[in-house]
């Protein structure tokens, strides 16, 4: 026999055996089992899509009487005709009080996941992310409850620091002074509720970031920071940007922080230092009580799918971006 | 990287200390001539004859005296400029403004103070440095903060004796509002009876959908997981409000606490299903391939090999899910309504609860009710720091190297939980 120079494998010379077919029978109480948790799998897709089709349909009837006019009109709730209900004013506060919060949140949450993943003592760091995770499940109505008595007082001084010098940007003119309830300060409470929610996400994602390229950095004469810069974040963009939509997504859907300092306006406004604005959430829990079942609260159920739709919508996209990160793809070092 | 920092830096920290006796040495290793010394800038320091350092972008770790002279240097002369321009030069005011104004000059001055020094590149490390350091402080201190405040305005006022014996019913009724005649018995009852039923109902639930995930991902597994995170994120507004439009305009049922559980069942849910997930994923193939070498069939290998291996991370995953949704008070806005009386039953009739007290009696211009309120927030958040020792607790591997760390995975449950993090698309086993 001669000797086989390319080195390639030797294929068998035998013919391959017949791949044979593996059925599983499943025996009764197996197939009870398995029947049982699809089922429960079930029962979950149910229930979202429950909660949508019910808000949808019990929104209907104000849908139907305020038309199109919903989304433009900003219209007072449950006084006088629900024609003039709408959802605007709302929906600009919601807008503007999750970027005011995304504005403070966003950055100090990547600082915060950069020092829990990159700066902070190896002793430490457990229980350093441990403290974080604790102001995640701190409830947030001690965020409001402490927004209200200790932020507050303390943030209408730089609102109107910031009003009398900055008032160049439009965003920062006041023209009705009383500059506490505004949607600046919610915007900052919600700011801090988010951030150990992008904190963590980032910190994961940031602590993903493979040993190789930092040590390369790092051994090629880079101090931390541009370690950080080249090998850290690049990997991590992805992954930041996902876990800033979902605070996004947090900061939208915040209620009761928001209603507690909100001072309920229903007039869009660019205005965010002064007194006064909504949002849905807001919105909903602040006239429910008084709604009495009666169309009022078709509205509310409306602004409720508005918020559901916002809310899924954006959660969507960014576990997405997220998971996309996460597998490492898309990611040219 | 760090322990080389640390060797390099401590013969320095002794250079500094004797500089004067071997002054003559330094400058055999120096690749440049010392320059000026930079005393100039920084009337703060000693500033004795000392050789200039090298530059040292590969020691990202040293931070030795001269470093945090900088620091120090920088943060009071920082003052010094904002205070000259705030209050001297123009006429700005408020405290906060101050406060930012000083941070930037601080980081201005840090970086001009360490690129005239050391170097640019270090500068900018240390700029860096110096603000993710002051931004998790920042976020440290205001959880700090929260908590020690939350406790300080309530406990000085606690009756003990009244608080866990009495509803708010004699308040009502007494003229006396004195806070020994008024407690939070009703809601300690009724966030007890919802958090029950809301686990109850949810955790079997979630652990069925878990293992439908993750043991048998049967047809349509790949939905469900998407739907489990599109609705982790559903805001708890929201919960409420489906559960009134679907129940409770309809007439299914009324107001109660019952309907409130069913609305917490809606947060519950997708975060145990998806802890619960994670940590099912953590069980090793080989013992479920074991079991089925054996011949049991698929539900047993579930029942007494699965979920017992995975038993301290379900407990964690109820723990830190009643820690999620004892303080959640916007779906029970529109399900249980709150009540300033006890009421046991929770099918029937409005309930208290502790969040309602808080939200109800803050805004009450009476100092009786608003310090309830505050002990009200106080034993709640009592409560979710509770939940959360123990669900760390409860993460800790039993057995061989038990005491000191989690494993890694189970450390990220915490986060897993409050977070809408996605869950990733597993890997084939």
């Amino acid at each position: 026999m001669a000797i086989d120079l390319d080195l390639a494998p030797r294929r068998p010379q035998a013919p391959a055996p017949t791949p044979i077919t593996v059925t599983r029978d499943y025996s009764t109480p197996d197939k009870v089992f398995r029947w049982g948790v699809q089922a429960s799998g079930l029962g979950v897709f149910l229930l979202l899509v429950a909660i949508g089709s019910f808000l949808a349909w019990s929104g209907w009837p104000a849908f139907k009487v305020a038309g199109w006019g919903f989304f433009t009109h900003s219209g007072p709730v449950l006084v006088g005709s629900h024609a003039n209900f709408g959802v605007l004013a709302s929906l600009t506060g919601t807008v503007e009080v999750a970027f005011v919060a995304m504005v403070f949140g966003a950055p100090v949450a990547i600082c915060t996941a950069l020092f829990l993943s990159e700066y902070a003592p190896l002793r430490s760091r457990r229980s350093l992310i441990a403290m974080i995770d604790l102001a995640a499940a701190i409830p947030s109505i001690i965020f409001g409850l402490w927004a209200f008595f200790e932020l507050q007082p303390n943030v209408v001084g730089l609102s109107t620091w910031m009003s009398r010098h900055l008032a160049f940007i439009p965003f920062f003119k006041v023209t009705s002074p009383p500059l506490n309830a505004s949607i600046f300060i919610a915007g900052l409470v919600v700011g801090i509720m988010i951030v150990p929610i992008v904190a963590s996400i980032c910190r994961e994602v940031f602590s993903l970031a493979p040993a190789g390229e930092r040590e390369a950095a790092l051994a090629l004469g880079a101090s931390r920071w541009q370690m950080i810069r080249t090998v850290v974040l690049p990997f991590g963009r992805g992954g930041m940007i996902g876990a800033v939509m979902l605070g996004l997504g947090r900061a939208l859907e915040e209620t009761i922080a928001v209603t507690i300092i909100l001072a309920g306006s229903y007039k869009v406004t660019g205005q965010i230092l002064q007194h006064g604005g909504s949002t849905i959430s807001q919105l909903i829990a602040i006239n429910f009580n008084q709604s009495g079942g009666a169309l009022g609260v078709h509205d509310l159920l409306l602004c409720g799918f508005v918020l559901f739709l916002l809310t899924l919508v954006i959660n969507l996209a960014a576990s997405a971006i997220v998971n996309r990160s996460r597998s490492g793809a898309g990611v040219d070092l | 990287m760090i322990a080389d920092g640390t060797t390099q830096s401590a013969p320095e920290g002794v250079l500094v200390t004797t500089t004067s006796a071997s002054t003559q040495s330094a400058p055999v290793h120096e690749p440049r001539p010392p320059g000026p010394p930079p005393s100039g800038e920084f009337p703060e320091s000693p500033a004795p004859p000392r050789p200039r350092r090298l530059p040292s972008p590969i020691r990202p770790g040293a931070f030795g005296a001269e470093d945090a002279t900088i620091l120090v240097g920088a943060a009071v002369s920082a003052l010094c400029l904002v205070w000259i321009v705030f209050y001297q030069l123009t006429s700005l005011s408020g405290g906060l403004g101050f406060l930012i104004c000083w941070y930037l000059a601080f980081l201005g001055l840090t970086w001009l103070g360490t690129a005239q020094v050391i170097e640019r590149q270090v500068a900018t490390d240390r700029v860096v440095a110096v603000v993710v350091v002051s931004a998790a402080a920042l976020v440290i201190g205001i959880i700090i903060f929260i908590v020690a405040w939350v406790t300080y305005k309530a406990v000085p006022t606690i009756h003990w004796a009244a608080l866990f014996t009495k509803d708010q019913k004699s308040f009502q009724l007494a003229e006396s509002n004195a806070l020994d005649h008024v407690g939070i018995l009703h809601a300690v009852i009724g966030t007890f009876e919802q958090v029950l039923l809301a686990v109850a109902i949810g955790v079997p639930f979630a652990v069925a959908t878990a293992i439908y995930l993750n043991e048998v991902r049967g047809f349509g597994s790949r939905t469900v997981r998407t739907v489990v995170t599109a609705m982790s994120g559903t805001p708890s507004v929201v919960a409420g409000v489906f559960i009134y439009s679907m129940l409770i305009l309809t007439h299914v049922i009324s107001y109660s606490g019952f309907a409130a559980s069913l609305a917490l069942v809606v947060i519950l849910l997708p975060s145990v299903t998806r802890v619960v997930e994670e940590v099912l994923r953590v069980v090793p193939s080989g013992l479920r391939e074991a079991s089925q070498a054996l011949g049991a069939p698929e539900w047993r290998t579930v029942w007494s090999v699965v979920l017992p291996t995975a038993r301290s991370g379900v407990v964690t995953a109820v723990l830190l899910g009643i820690a999620r949704i004892v303080g959640e008070t916007a779906p029970l806005l529109f399900t249980a309504v709150g009540s300033q009386v006890l009421n046991l039953n929770p099918l029937s009739g409005d309930q208290g609860a502790l969040p309602l007290v808080i939200w109800s009696d803050v805004r009450q211009p009476n100092a009786v009710l608003i310090d309830l309120a505050f002990q009200a927030a106080f034993v709640l958040m009592a409560f979710v720091l509770i939940l959360f020792v123990l669900a760390r607790i409860f993460s800790r591997p039993k057995g061989k190297g038990g005491k000191g760390r989690a494993r890694p995975e189970e450390d990220d449950l915490m986060a897993r939980f409050f977070v809408p993090i996605p869950i990733e698309e597993s890997e084939s086993r």
